[in-house]
């Protein structure tokens, strides 16, 4: 964790700890005191109990207390789920086409690929498609999940922070081979990326290289 | 209410309903009865047969995941599985549950009335009930094998899949009906039968529970029926409502089919919370902590448990609109659960506390079902869930609710009215025993799961990655110690029906509800003579007499 492998990591997992230790120490009052009234008035302690019909104090803070802070959390999600879905207008589009069993994906010069080529510290946006049932396009390291239909595009973005090689998995259930539907991402440095371009089709990088500069 | 058992002068030469002989006898007196106390026990017979096929179904998951790659069975058969293990739990076991059995057997009784408003048409969603079940238990054995789709039957796959999803569809729309019938009958009972004098906040706290369950199944059941019906017509003649393939909306499904399913699980939470509130005031023996919080709360937690849906596809891609509602109302829906939760643990403080196998099973209630509701609130926020959506680690959560929740609840209701059903008593050193191993067992099992779905394990996988091996080990360990607290749970029970010691003392517990007040087990009618309910449920007036006595001394 907080390991910054792409734009979304530190925020979301951010969000995660704070709203961890918030829930860890909720269960940590609830557990110890219930343990301590138990032992505290057990019956050969206390045979007799207190009748002890509310209290409208206790009741307003046990109510306004948790109410404020779910709605401080809530907030926090939703403006890391804005970012989610503000797509830089730079970023590099990339098609994703998800059938039973595996991932394809092709780029903005008719490449076609079944691992994921990306460069590194550059916004890629992955328009996702469906060629039968509904599947999940998840990048687990990077934070990222997307349903895939057959029926319309969805569109993740993100920005890898480091290079190296990372895994895709589909995250909905679809059918025999769902859980070998993996594939990769390889994050190249901007370098590397720029020659696996030219290594693949010349003519064609060119004129993409084109297309990015004049982005 | 201590005050009305003078009121009731049950004949003690009476026979109890378990010994009751009306125009049949026998076999035909149980399956033809109209007594609730009977369809309870019918109900709690093949609940627990259809629990132990989806105990045995999960087992198996679990024993398949010990290893990566193949362990036991294919992936076919794997898929079939947890397919299986969810809506045989789901529709059979969770759902109808603690109402069909113990509000069939107590909640009558604890209204003051003779039966429910409608018993015949009780006995008749026992029959949908069993005949749903059998349904899904024939999709089984008949060619083209067992639906694969998960309980969800999420379309496309479930239009292009071979199996037999259409019996599965039956199964859960016939077993739909069993649970609006059940509800309109609850309802209507509460209702109209209440004994003279019982107002609505005399009601005792789990009659609030069932009552709000009760609404949720008759206004949010039928719309998973009409689903559920389409998605055979998607099937069987391709209408094209949800199949993308001929323009329909594969979304859609989606939404009509969590619209009912997310009030389906506070169906499935709010009555196992009506029993923590029965059973911890008995053990503490003293009133209960903000009855009237407790009350509302379960009413607030199915109003705003209906609008919180869609919060099952914040990654579907709806507008930010929806997530954004969705998220806020989710969060919200976590307060009501808070209170109650507060007001239980308040109701320990100073009471006088006898740590029985029930009493045990409700903090276990409370302790897992906090993690699963903190785990939830979690899911609620749309960062977090974006990564744990559709991972291991919603698996956990559902199971920390709905077994650590409803579950639980449910063997603290067994133990706690069990010697009033039966008239024996369970061994109670035993009890304790397997409570233990359920607990740790549960834990082992299911915690494993929160950490790996954290990390990226994807749900519903028949094979991983090799990192997440340990993390499956020990969970398969986990479900064998659960496996065994169950077996030795059942064992006690089967055992006990028989062969335990014979209880017929009225009160066994120090109770002050009115199923407390009667025969041990009951008369066929309940009451001999209707009680009128002065006072409120809880008392527990000898804690005030005594503090009055010590205050003159």
């Amino acid at each position: 964790m907080f390991d910054d492998v792409s734009n979304f990591v530190n925020f979301f997992d951010a969000t995660f700890i704070v709203t961890l230790a918030v829930s860890v120490f909720f269960l940590v009052l609830i557990t110890f005191l219930m343990i301590f009234f138990v032992i505290k008035y057990n019956r050969k302690r206390n045979p007799r109990g207190s009748n002890i019909h509310g209290h409208m104090g206790l009741e307003i803070a046990w109510t306004a207390i948790p109410t404020i802070m779910v709605l401080i959390m809530f907030w926090f999600g939703w403006i890391g789920y804005m970012d989610t879905v503000t797509v830089p207008e730079n970023a590099m589009p990339i098609n994703v086409s998800a059938q039973m069993w595996k991932w394809g994906f092709e780029y903005e010069d008719g490449r076609k690929t079944d691992t994921l080529f990306i460069p590194v510290s550059k916004p890629v946006k992955l328009i996702l498609h469906s060629n039968d049932v509904n599947h999940s396009f998840f990048i687990p390291e990077f934070r990222v999940k997307k349903d895939v239909f057959p029926s319309y595009e969805r569109i993740v973005w993100f920005i890898a922070n480091q290079t190296g090689e990372f895994y895709i998995a589909c995250a909905e259930y679809c059918g025999m081979n769902h859980s070998n539907m993996y594939a990769k991402v390889l994050v190249l440095s901007e370098e590397n990326f720029n020659n696996w371009r030219i290594g693949m089709n010349k003519e064609e990088s060119k004129l993409l290289e084109g297309i990015t500069k004049s982005n | 209410m201590s005050a009305e058992a003078a009121t009731i002068r049950t004949n003690g030469h009476e026979p109890s309903y378990l010994e009751y002989k009306g125009k049949h006898s026998g076999f035909l007196g149980w399956i033809l009865s109209t007594d609730h106390k009977r369809i309870g026990i019918l109900y709690l017979i093949s609940l627990s047969f259809f629990f132990l096929v989806g105990v045995i179904f999960g087992f198996l998951m679990r024993l398949e995941l010990i290893s990566p790659g193949r362990t036991i069975m294919d992936a076919q058969t794997y898929n079939s599985i947890f397919t299986l293990h969810g809506v045989i739990m789901i529709f059979l076991f969770v759902i109808p549950g603690i109402p069909a059995v113990f509000g069939n057997f107590v909640l009558p009784i604890l209204i003051g009335a003779k039966d429910v408003a409608f018993p015949r048409i009780n006995l008749m969603s026992w029959y949908m009930y069993v005949i749903g079940g059998l349904l899904a238990v024939v999709s089984i054995l008949l060619p083209g094998g067992p639906a694969d789709t998960g309980w969800t039957f999420y379309i496309p796959y479930s239009v292009r899949t071979n199996t037999n999803v259409m019996l599965a569809l039956f199964a859960a729309f016939t077993l739909g009906f069993s649970s609006i019938l059940t509800g309109l009958n609850f309802v209507t009972t509460v209702h109209r039968l209440k004994a003279p004098g019982m107002g609505w906040f005399k009601l005792p706290l789990s009659i609030w529970s069932i009552y709000s369950t009760a609404w949720v199944q008759v206004l949010a059941t039928p719309i998973i029926g009409i689903t559920l019906l389409l998605v055979v017509f998607e099937r069987w003649l391709g209408i094209g409502v949800f199949d993308p393939a001929l323009g329909g909306d594969p979304v859609l499904f989606q939404h009509l089919f969590w619209i009912y399913s997310h009030p389906a699980v506070y169906i499935m939470i709010l009555p196992a919370m009506g029993v923590v509130s029965e059973i911890i005031p008995v053990f503490s023996r003293r009133t209960i902590f903000g009855y009237k919080f407790i009350a509302f709360s379960s009413v607030a937690i199915a109003l705003l448990g209906s609008l919180v849906w869609a919060h099952h596809m914040f990654t579907v891609g709806m507008s930010d609109t929806g997530q954004f509602i969705f998220s806020l109302l989710t969060m919200l829906v976590a307060i009501p659960s808070a209170i109650k939760v507060f007001n239980w643990v308040a109701t320990l403080y100073k009471g006088s506390i006898e740590l029985s196998t029930s009493l045990l099973f409700i903090l276990a209630f409370i302790f897992l079902f906090t993690i699963g509701g903190l785990t939830g609130i979690m899911q609620g926020i749309l960062t977090v869930d974006i990564q744990v959506h559709d991972t291991s680690f919603i698996v956990a959560h559902f199971h920390y609710v709905m077994f650590g929740g409803t579950g639980f609840g449910f063997f603290a209701a067994l133990h706690y009215w069990f010697p009033k059903m039966f008239g024996r008593m369970y061994h109670k050193k035993l009890a304790n025993t397997y409570f233990w191993l359920l607990f740790i067992g549960f834990n082992v099992l299911y915690f494993p799961m929160f950490i790996m779905g954290w990390l990226g394990m994807p749900r519903r996988y028949y094979d991983y990655l090799p990192e997440f091996h340990s993390y499956h080990f020990i969970s398969t360990i986990g479900s064998w110690i659960l496996v065994l607290g169950l077996l030795l749970m059942i064992y006690n029970m089967y055992h006990s029906v028989r062969k335990g010691k014979v209880v017929t003392e009225k009160n066994i517990w120090g109770g002050e509800t009115l199923e407390w007040q009667i025969e041990t087990p009951p008369t066929h009618e309940n009451f001999s003579e209707i009680p009128v309910i002065e006072t409120d449920p809880y008392q527990y007036k000898m804690n005030e007499e005594t503090l009055d006595k010590k205050e003159v001394r």
